[in-house]
């Protein structure tokens, strides 16, 4: 069913790629849903294998990628929206291409508020869901609000799809509460519990009644061990599960995966515990969908990284490493694994507030930067919001003066040039996209054209 | 006089949500550098509450369902002993949500959260789009008329007595209704404000004039350079030169 509306969003993205201007994961599909509004349910029916849809406040580009590396393995043929162009006109570029080959398989990341509209044109086979933490006010509204919309969209999916949830989030593994057909992961090696609840914990009350959880393991944010001592509701108990987690700092993890077809050791390229609880979203959708566990293993250790979620690139002779932070809770999990490195570390952050950022920049007070105290040899701050980038970084107790310089490159320029080793670049999101543009003009990195 | 500002933050597990704990951040750091004492407390669901022991009082804002719990139980447990607080002239800074309890009452369709009538207002939440975005407006704290910015989101519209002082005129963005040009409420030691971001990193002076006002000590200037350069973004962000 190649009509005259995929024809015209075809020709919009050939021009957009070879103009190299970017633009092309989203003006392809805002031209076909200008032109075609019901364009993703009528695209999303031509894949013979049906959908999965995922989605998450955190980790969203990084288990999609990862879940295509495991069905890679396994001979689907896939569809999916790279490079975390997801909200509907990503989707609908990338269903651009469906229906080309048989045996099709649809994947796709949704943004959280975008998920109800977008589930409900593909009606999933499967829905992922990995995680729900405080994040742009300004844009999605409150935690709770959210939570609820998901709840009202479990209901509605098709007869017989099935759902995998993480056990860990009290908000996500609730919405399975009534349904039999649920997948549960889930970290169960309390050698990875925190303390206590991070500052940032979102999700301290039940549910179901309202009542404080009480948390037997802590393992980031909100995400652990919970129960309410008032209904007893508590966390459902995973069957695929890293039963035994070893952070190796920037290098990466390695995890014991336990799932009901048997136990594989698994070399994670990706470092931190956030990146554990991706790959086990992956490994338990992968699973579901019928990949055996030697694909999911093969497939997460033969993962190459997703856009700008732990890239590092040359520059300068210097290895600089690039970790999108966009949210108290990522922000949490991208600092806590530079501190598993050894000495003080150097550093470039850049805070931006463009609208896909959150024009709001105050969760940056809701980060724990305090973990960089006494760790920082050298900082660096640009973005729009650098200065307020500055002055967080010094009630934080960062003794370190930072340079500020609202110009990306010519900000990372000088930090790059002031310094030797590895540089640590922690850019929100739209300061990543022009970063990105910027090193892919100097041949640095690939052009991103999805 | 007291060689130490003592803060008492008001329900800090539940009125927290716009990264409230960078105000408190910033009062305590201030003190500190300064050489004065920070004493940090809470107050929460059920406590009561010493108006004497606390020089300021803090509450920020939370989501839907929380605000509605602390609107109650701050009526219950903690409004005679705020009225007393005030009325010695303690310190009361609300922020947000926290602010929308200040007054009489905030009227969101059916319900009707009661307020700790600290001062003359009304909120009614509003069926039209929420107030978002970088704000900055024009206030006296009593040492002349000064900018203070930040960003606020709220869904209610607030209105002020006839009797009542706005904090501010806004020079960027909505304020309280989004109607009148006016931000905020302002009487005596009584600050309420929709401006968060937090508030109190990007306008020190603020902070300053808090603690000021709190211990009654007059205070040695710090270096601000990166403060200065943090007020001036949040300025430009909300239009304002």
């Amino acid at each position: 069913m190649t009509g005259p509306s995929v024809l015209a969003a075809r020709a919009v993205r050939t021009a957009s790629r070879v103009s190299g201007r970017g633009g092309g994961t989203t003006l392809p599909g805002r031209v076909l849903l200008r032109l075609q509004p019901d364009a993703i349910e009528r695209l999303g029916r031509t894949l013979a294998d049906g959908s999965v849809v995922l989605s998450a406040t955190n980790g969203k580009t990084t288990t999609a990628a990862m879940l295509s590396s495991i069905l890679g393995r396994s001979g689907q043929n896939v569809v999916n929206n790279r490079a975390g162009s997801n909200m509907h006109w990503g989707v609908a570029t990338a269903l651009l291409d469906a229906g080309r080959r048989p045996e099709e398989l649809g994947l796709f990341e949704v943004d959280e508020a975008w998920l109800g509209q977008v589930a409900g044109w593909l009606h999933p086979r499967l829905l992922v869901l990995g995680n729900l933490f405080r994040d742009q006010l300004d844009r999605y509204g409150e935690l709770e609000a959210l939570a609820d919309a998901w709840a009202e969209l479990v209901p509605e999916l098709p007869e017989g799809s099935g759902l995998v949830l993480n056990a860990d989030d009290p908000l996500v593994a609730d919405l399975g509460r009534k349904r039999p057909d649920v997948v549960y992961f889930g970290v169960a090696d309390d050698s990875q519990a925190l303390p206590g609840l991070q500052h940032a914990a979102d999700s301290k009350h039940c549910r179901r009644c309202g009542h404080p959880y009480e948390y037997e393991a802590v393992y980031l944010g909100h995400l652990g061990r919970y129960r309410c001592p008032n209904c007893g509701n508590e966390r459902p108990t995973p069957s695929i599960a890293a039963t035994r987690v070893h952070l190796d700092g920037m290098r990466g993890s390695e995890i014991t995966l336990s799932a009901p077809a048997g136990t594989v050791e698994v070399k994670l390229p990706l470092p931190g515990l956030y990146n554990v609880y991706n790959a086990l979203t992956a490994a338990a959708a992968g699973l579901a969908l019928g990949a055996s566990l030697e694909h999911v293993r093969l497939g997460l250790q033969e993962f190459a990284g997703a856009f700008g979620r732990v890239e590092t690139i040359e520059i300068g002779c210097r290895p600089v490493s690039i970790l999108l932070v966009k949210n108290p809770a990522g922000a949490n999990e991208v600092l806590r694994t530079l501190m598993l490195e050894d000495g003080r570390i150097d550093l470039w952050l850049a805070l931006n507030d463009g609208i896909a950022d959150g024009r709001d920049v105050s969760w940056v007070w809701d980060a724990d930067f305090e973990l960089l105290a006494g760790r920082v040899a050298r900082v660096t701050c640009s973005g729009t919001r650098a200065e307020e980038m500055a002055v967080r970084l010094k009630y934080a107790g960062i003794d370190t003066v930072p340079a500020i310089d609202r110009d990306l490159l010519d900000s990372l320029d000088a930090a790059v040039a002031g310094g030797s080793g590895p540089l640590y670049a922690l850019p929100t999101y739209t300061a990543l996209l022009e970063l990105r543009e910027g090193l892919a003009r100097r041949g640095l990195a690939e052009r991103w054209s999805g | 006089m007291t060689a130490a500002l003592r803060v008492c933050a008001l329900y800090p597990d539940l009125m927290n949500i716009y990264a409230d704990r960078g105000n408190i951040a910033v009062l305590r750091a201030r003190c500190a550098w300064r050489g004065i004492g920070f004493e940090l407390g809470a107050s929460g669901t059920g406590e009561s509450l010493d108006p004497e022991a606390w020089d300021l009082f803090y509450i920020g804002g939370g989501q839907d369902r929380d605000q509605a719990m602390v609107a109650h139980d701050m009526v219950d447990t903690k409004r005679d002993a705020l009225h007393a607080a005030a009325d010695r002239g303690a310190v009361v800074l609300a922020v947000c949500g926290g602010y929308q309890l200040l007054g009489a009452s905030y009227a969101l369709g059916d319900e009707e959260l009661p307020g700790v009538g600290l001062v003359d207002l009304h909120t009614v939440r509003s069926d039209g789009p929420r107030l978002i975005g970088n704000c900055a407006i024009e206030a006296d704290l009593g040492s002349g008329p000064r900018t203070i910015a930040g960003f606020e989101n709220h869904g209610g519209r607030t209105h002020l007595g006839p009797s009542e002082k706005p904090l501010g005129r806004v020079l960027g963005g909505h304020g309280n209704n989004g109607t009148d040009g006016f931000e905020g409420v302002h009487r005596g030691n009584v600050i309420g404000t929709y401006l968060h971001g937090p508030l109190l990193p990007k306008n020190v002076w603020v902070a300053d004039r808090l603690i000021e006002l709190g211990t009654g000590l007059e205070l040695t200037p710090l270096d601000d350079t990166l403060e200065d350069g943090a007020h001036e973004s949040a300025k430009r962000a909300a239009g304002v030169g």
